[in-house]
């Protein structure tokens, strides 16, 4: 049998000629993430806001407008239900309440006694406003960290024109996801962020991979241009950035399908953000790379260091 | 490369053959393994994967001490002894008082002022003491000082939830000091965590006083409080919510709970009562009291509310009483459980509950399973259709790497997640990325010309380097989200961090094991990727 190939092994196809458009496209996509944060906001969950998340199963499918008409008006402010999964499950969001901790347990023990013992409780969660004001502030932490730590990495295994593009491959991944909930509304909560992280750790090693081939190639095609050089990294690892990213999306959307309602949001943030790390890394991360000119630098270093392409000649 | 010396063959299969030993028990179900572990030789790896409260179905409770409260209280008496011993000591003073966390005083004579600042010290010797130009003297406790009081009363309360959870007969209950004045708690199976709540949400300090009956209710309520008593609510409600009496009580404890050795639940004239008993210095104590005390009433106090305030008829000499107070059958059992276990020196704000029942955990667990054999089976056949028998090499790795993510969840005893499964559904996903890569700069370096051998081994020493960089950054991420991230987060961190280490033993050490063994069997002419 003739294995399947998704790319062609000889590609040559012009990204960084076409990259005036891509960083066009890229742009607007940053920009308009972040005005859509700033003018929507992003719908932040329990974790952050404070607040009750309940989720009830009823034993025949859920009359939510009823539900909810019982649950509106008796003083525990903005509520929304919500059907999670089944026709059966309904998931119950509590603003939070005025008042310290206690006032957080007397509104779960309100809407208990009001939607009684006929229903399961499947899952109830309460965040105190203390604990979502610290949430908050280890979730910001742990990203900047992740991204510093990142650009530190490649700055240290590359040259920091190399780390720079990285990194600002991985905001454009980063801004255009928080967008994207910001657009459909999502709720926003610790597994997005962990999503996040996650997709930075993912659209650094796509990027990676490309750097790698273009410090390569640029100690051994001397002679050729900037432009040449990236076109052909490019285009050598472009099956392999495929390949990858459609076995992780192969494993992703398993997750989205079968994995059940309460990762579902989990999976969709990470499939969004295994597409647009493949996009940057191909279209943003690298061609930047031609504006910031690595050249010299990369020959010092070459020289100094034995080559591994030499190397693995010699081994064989 | 293509050489492999024989030490790293053994060593490879001597882990793939470690990880699925330690997998295996978790194939079995969780009973059955539970009954071998008793039976089998200890040296055996019986244990499974330790599920969190969101598959296993349970509650998460994090509690503050509110240590503060100790402070103020122990400031509070500071005041009071300071009342005392000024007096006696006939200096004059305006102003005394509590004053954040410092108790100050103005002296009306500067030349008190040595006599003043010794009488502070020895009160408590804790105290550091200073006195300003206005004569105005603060006592506060030292840095120190504060940071043990807040210590013992977390280590303090630690122990006082955890005999009260014990009382209720949890199965293996976590409980864990958090931060400085911080515990959680973790109680797996419990799906309903109000009684746990309730019984969490109670100091239970129990005093006994002596009832103020010179002063009635109604004359304190106006602000005509003797300074030797204080006006407490009873503990019994009515209708509206409001206690329905209030009681003018000695301040002065005659007797307190902490001579307590036992507390039963029990019934006397058909009604539930609480009976106890002291200790012997309590039951002596216990016995003067009420011997002096005949015809007046004793208040019993739980934390500043009255239960009962029943009329002394006789001396009480046996060292036991009963308490009535108008209880249920389960309000007598949580007051005798709570006396038994203790009081807490502070009270307890929960500041956030996580609970999953039952039903939603089995439910994620099936759906956890499906999505990860749906995807690891996604996975296989897509690469067994693009890099053909190197595919199937890719996935027998794939097995081993799942053998050993399961494998060293189990002997760490790392808790699994349902965000963790979804770590290693995208671990599936990303762990054949480092065979992707080989298998590629493989397909390349044939392209250009080179021989099968040569081919194979500049693939896996070309693509080394770019394997490591890029799970390295990866790793990276992941090991912050293990540092920032709290509960079921931290179960994503740990399984992506496992999976990111055994994927890249598994897809250099194992493919290139079975590549170099096929290599050297049939001495292919091509190479068929």
């Amino acid at each position: 049998m003739r294995p399947l190939r998704l790319i062609p092994s000889n590609t040559r196809i012009d990204f960084v000629g076409k990259h005036r458009i891509a960083f066009g496209l890229s742009g607007l996509l940053v920009v308009a993430s972040i005005l859509l944060t700033l003018v929507m906001g992003l719908n932040f969950g329990i974790d952050f806001r404070g607040g009750i998340l309940m989720e009830v199963r009823t034993e025949q499918p859920a009359d939510i407008s009823q539900m909810r008409q019982s649950l509106t008006g008796i003083g525990l402010g903005e509520v929304s239900l919500q059907e999670f999964g089944t026709d059966r499950d309904v998931l119950i969001r509590i603003q939070r309440q005025e008042g310290e901790e206690e006032a957080q347990i007397a509104a779960i023990d309100r809407v208990k006694e009001i939607l009684g013992d006929s229903v399961e409780y499947r899952r109830t969660e309460f965040v105190g406003p203390t604990v979502g004001q610290e949430l908050i502030e280890a979730g910001t932490l742990a990203v900047v960290l992740a991204v510093g730590a990142i650009l530190i990495y490649i700055w240290f295994r590359f040259e920091w024109q190399f780390g720079l593009c990285a990194v600002v491959a991985l905001v454009h991944d980063v801004v255009s996801t928080i967008g994207l909930f910001a657009l459909i509304q999502h709720e926003f909560n610790l597994a997005t962020v962990a999503a996040l992280l996650t997709i930075a750790g993912y659209s650094i090693n796509d990027t990676v991979v490309v750097f790698d081939r273009v410090r390569e190639n640029l100690r051994r095609y001397k002679k050729a241009t900037l432009g040449e050089v990236l076109n052909r990294s490019i285009n050598e690892t472009l099956s392999r950035t495929v390949m990858t990213s459609v076995t992780t999306l192969i494993a992703l959307v398993a997750l989205y399908i079968f994995g059940g309602a309460v990762i579902r949001d989990f999976a969709f943030a990470l499939i969004w953000g295994i597409l647009i790390g493949t996009y940057s890394s191909v279209f943003i991360g690298v061609p930047i790379l031609y504006y910031l000119n690595p050249r010299r630098t990369e020959e010092k270093a070459a020289d100094a260091a034995p080559d591994p392409a030499q190397q693995g000649d010699a081994a064989s | 490369m293509v050489h492999f010396a024989k030490w790293k063959i053994v060593l490879v299969l001597v882990i793939c053959a470690l990880g699925v030993v330690y997998a295996a028990p978790n194939l079995l179900p969780r009973d059955t393994v539970r009954g071998w572990a008793e039976t089998l030789p200890r040296w055996l790896p019986v244990q499974q994967v330790n599920l969190g409260l969101d598959l296993q179905g349970g509650s998460h409770l994090l509690l503050r001490v509110e240590v503060d409260a100790v402070v103020q209280e122990r400031l509070t008496s500071l005041v009071d002894g300071l009342r005392t011993e000024l007096r006696s000591e006939r200096i004059g003073y305006t102003e005394l008082g509590v004053q954040g966390e410092a108790v100050t005083f103005t002296l009306r004579e500067p030349a008190d002022a040595e006599r003043a600042l010794e009488i502070a010290r020895d009160l408590d010797e804790d105290l550091t003491v200073e006195i300003d130009e206005q004569n105005r003297v603060t006592a506060r406790f030292s840095e120190d000082a504060l940071l043990e009081l807040q210590n013992n009363a977390v280590a303090q309360s630690i122990e006082i939830v955890r005999r009260r959870i014990d009382e209720l007969g949890t199965n293996e209950p976590l409980i864990q000091r958090q931060g400085p004045n911080r515990i959680v708690v973790q109680l797996p199976g419990v799906s309903d965590p109000e009684r746990v709540k309730d019984l969490l949400g109670q100091t239970a300090r129990l005093t006994f006083h002596l009832l103020d009956e010179d002063t009635a209710p109604a004359q304190a309520r106006s602000g005509n409080l003797p300074p030797g008593s204080v006006l407490l609510p009873s503990r019994e409600v009515g209708p509206d919510g409001e206690p329905v009496q209030d009681y003018v009580v000695r301040r002065r404890v005659m007797v307190s709970g902490e001579a307590l050795t036992d507390a039963q639940p029990t019934f006397q004239q058909g009604q539930p009562v609480v009976s106890f008993s002291f200790d012997s210095a309590g039951g002596r104590r216990f016995g003067d009291v009420t011997s002096e005390s005949v015809g007046q009433r004793l208040a019993i106090v739980l934390d500043s509310e009255v239960i009962s305030a029943p009329v002394i008829r006789s001396p009480i000499l046996g060292g036991s009483g009963v308490i009535e107070g108008g209880f249920t059958v389960e309000s007598a059992n949580d007051l005798a459980l709570l006396l038994r276990a203790g009081a807490l020196p502070a009270p307890l704000t929960v500041l956030e509950e996580r609970t999953v029942g039952p039903g939603l955990g089995a439910d994620s667990i099936s759906a956890g399973k499906a999505a990860s054999v749906i995807g690891f089976i996604g996975v296989i056949v897509f690469m067994a259709l693009c890099y053909g028998l190197f595919g199937v090499f890719a996935n027998i790795a794939l097995i081993f790497n799942l053998a050993l993510i399961l494998a060293v969840l189990s002997s760490l005893q790392a808790t699994l997640t349902l965000p963790g499964i979804a770590g290693i559904v995208l671990t599936v996903g990303m762990a054949v990325d480092a065979n992707v890569l080989i298998f590629e700069r493989i397909r390349e370096e044939i392209r250009n010309g080179r021989s099968p051998i040569s081919a194979i081994d500049a693939g896996y020493s070309r693509a080394l380097t770019t394997i490591v960089d890029a799970n390295v950054t990866t790793l990276i991420a992941a090991l912050l989200l293990f540092a920032f991230g709290s509960g079921p987060i931290k179960g994503f961190a740990v399984t992506l961090s496992i999976g990111i280490v055994s994927s890249m033993f598994t897809a250099i050490m194992v493919t290139r094991l079975l590549v170099v063994t096929w290599l050297r069997r049939r001495r292919p002419k091509a190479v068929p990727i």
